[in-house]
């Protein structure tokens, strides 16, 4: 029992992460691999809002969740926007050059230490007991919960929405869309804020249950393979890509070695390149070269 | 080409000889010369830190140039450099620890365990292009990362591995001036291969693969043999610089090998300009030299006990900056900016080119 609620909540921080990256790629075919660094900024925002709002957890955790959708648009404005019509490569290592700065000034402005803005908002974080044995924190459980929701919602977005279905037109071809009147920039712009928001939401929810420390951006190269293994522009597959990463790390530190814990997404990811590059439900593409 | 036509006027080639000279005109020659004699002379009036860091810069070349030499020139994009110095460093490492092996063994183990890894690496590029081969590199980076960590802990070097100096007869290489040397002859000579190869037979293959795919292979050009070449011969080269980077620190851990240094790699060969070898020297160059100038400028503020202990946060931090920088306002890199230095000469008085098309 512990193991499968261990398997959900890791493939629910996964799958959270993980729409992130199939977000931008399905719209832009961007890369975003400074999505772990922007995530580890959501959480440490939090702990910027705390101590603001001291006194006013829900006010402080809502400013910090407007503030990170807010910088995913900025990032957009002021840098990915250049790169848009860009090399592939180009792109990407604008991306890994954005993780860098903002790895290096989180560590400039908040330190390295490991914090707990769980204690700085002045929340507790219980552990419940389910039927079966099995203990699961608030926070974990929230996390679920908010996965399901956020998932559900940019569904919902995506199908009926009227900006959803500029963003799926932009992806699908952005020459007739941007032909047919509709605003690209803007369109990227917006997936770039809802990326950050849901990536900000995995790591605001992370740092409230475990602490926010700087090697957090691990965790979302790690659910990187999740996005890929469900497919890059597939959001149903990433929640599913989520779940066998997750599955198959969970199992494998249990059964084999606590050790291969950084590695098992990677093997799955290599394992899946190997058979179906595309992923499960992604669609065939012919990529670029460099 | 990967070099200009000579610049000098009234230069004619008339045989083929002259036509396959690596140096054409006096000019060429005398700036070599010059070149050699700074670089050879450099060892004897520069501070132990400054030869410290000239080891460095030729190190980070041999892994920039070999790394140019896949990703500039043969257009498959890697994201797991560091794996491959980390199998090189670590296959010198186990050897001299387990079976206490001489440099003459490891060296060219190391560049045997590249020639394999370079062939495991290589095969997701059949397949895959772009974006996906990017990934799969880095996927394999973690799990050769993972090997060495693995060996690490089974056999109790958790800390990492003490490597003795190579020896030879009766001569150990323990001076930093010896190393410099011996540093400097691998540079040179990884830069000779480079060249060699660039204008050879496989250099024509690779451009063509790298510009148009389906093209190479109508004209005949075996693809995947290719690609599997570029990146066997790419990562020897790499294995080598992380053997000769075990024996010139003289300790390995895996600590050293993560995903950032694999980013520097890239950024070598992406600020120093794609498809030139000068640009990966300079590439090279530049971000090794990078942290230490940011130190020496961090030391000039007035409130340095401050930032001292971030001095690491500052390092990535302007380390992104310059990175962004170049990224958008310079993709051609370094080179794109000696290039337009030289022609700002070459044509002086005059702005522009005489004739479109004769040089970029």
């Amino acid at each position: 029992m512990q193991l499968l609620i261990n398997i959900v909540v890791l493939a629910s921080i996964y799958a959270l992460i993980a729409c992130g990256y199939v977000l931008i790629y399905r719209v832009s075919r961007v890369l975003n691999l400074a999505h772990g660094e922007l995530m580890m900024f959501g959480a440490y925002l939090v702990l910027a809002c705390s101590s603001l709002f001291a006194g006013h957890p829900v006010m402080a955790l809502c400013a910090a969740v407007i503030l990170s959708l807010v910088t995913g648009a900025l990032v957009y404005i002021f840098l990915m926007r250049k790169m848009t019509g860009e090399m592939v490569l180009a792109a990407i290592l604008t991306t890994v050059a954005l993780g860098i700065l903002v790895r290096g000034v989180v560590v400039l402005v908040w330190s390295s230490q490991q914090q707990y803005p769980a204690q700085a908002l002045g929340i507790s974080n219980p552990t419940f007991t389910l039927p079966g044995d099995g203990h699961i924190s608030l926070w974990s459980l929230v996390l679920v919960l908010t996965n399901l929701a956020a998932y559900g919602a940019l569904f919902g977005f995506l199908r009926f929405g009227r900006w959803g279905m500029r963003m799926r037109a932009a992806g699908q071809n952005p020459l007739l869309a941007a032909q047919r009147g509709i605003n690209l920039h803007g369109v990227y712009a917006l997936a770039w804020s809802l990326s950050t928001l849901t990536g900000a939401l995995a790591g605001i929810l992370m740092a409230l249950d475990s602490g926010v420390t700087g090697s957090m951006p691990v965790i979302a190269l790690k659910a990187f393979p999740a996005a890929l293994v469900g497919g890059l522009d597939s959001l149903g597959g990433a929640l599913i890509g989520a779940l066998i990463v997750a599955g198959a790390e969970v199992l494998l530190i249990y059964y084999v070695d606590p050790l291969l814990s950084d590695v098992v997404p990677f093997l799955v990811l290599v394992a899946m390149l190997f058979v179906r590059p595309w992923g499960l439900f992604g669609t065939r593409e012919e990529l670029d070269r460099v | 080409m990967f070099r200009p036509t000579p610049r000098a006027s009234g230069y004619f080639r008339t045989d083929y000889a002259q036509d396959l000279a690596l140096l054409q005109t006096r000019a060429e020659r005398i700036g070599l010369a010059a070149l050699v004699a700074i670089l050879v002379t450099l060892p004897f009036v520069a501070t132990p830190f400054l030869l410290d860091l000239a080891c460095q810069v030729f190190l980070a070349s041999i892994g920039a140039l070999s790394l140019m030499l896949l990703t500039g020139y043969a257009g498959q994009i890697s994201l797991g450099h560091a794996g491959l110095i980390a199998a090189g460093a670590f296959t010198t490492g186990i050897l001299t620890r387990e079976i206490h092996a001489p440099f003459w063994v490891t060296l060219p183990a190391s560049a045997l365990t590249g020639v394999v890894l370079g062939l495991v690496f290589g095969l997701p590029s059949l397949r895959l292009r772009g974006l996906y081969l990017a990934v799969s590199t880095l996927a394999l980076h973690f799990i050769v990362i993972y090997l060495g960590g693995e060996y690490e802990t089974k056999r109790g070097f958790s800390t990492g591995i003490l490597i003795e100096k190579p020896s030879l007869g009766g001569f150990k290489l323990t001076d930093g001036r010896a190393w410099y040397f011996v540093l400097l002859i691998f540079a040179a000579a990884t830069l000779l291969i480079c060249i060699n190869l660039l204008r050879s037979r496989s250099g024509r293959a690779w451009r063509a693969i790298h510009a148009r795919e389906t093209v190479a292979e109508a004209l005949g050009i075996s693809i995947s043999g290719y690609k599997l070449l570029a990146f066997v011969i790419s990562s020897a080269m790499t294995s080598v610089a992380g053997c000769l980077f075990a024996y010139y620190r003289g300790f390995v851990s895996i600590e050293a090998f993560d995903l950032f240094l694999s980013i520097q790699y890239v950024a070598m060969i992406i600020i120093g300009g794609m498809g030139s070898l000068l640009g990966a020297l300079l590439g090279a160059a530049f971000v090794t030299v990078f942290p230490y100038a940011i130190e020496a400028l961090l030391k000039l503020l007035p409130n340095v006990q401050k930032l001292a202990g971030d001095i690491f946060a500052v390092n990535y931090a302007s380390f992104g900056v310059v990175m962004i920088l170049f990224l958008i306002l310079e993709p051609l890199g370094l080179v794109g900016i000696w290039r337009r230095l030289q022609n700002y000469f070459l044509l002086w008085p005059f702005k522009y080119k005489p004739l479109a098309g004769t040089r970029k």
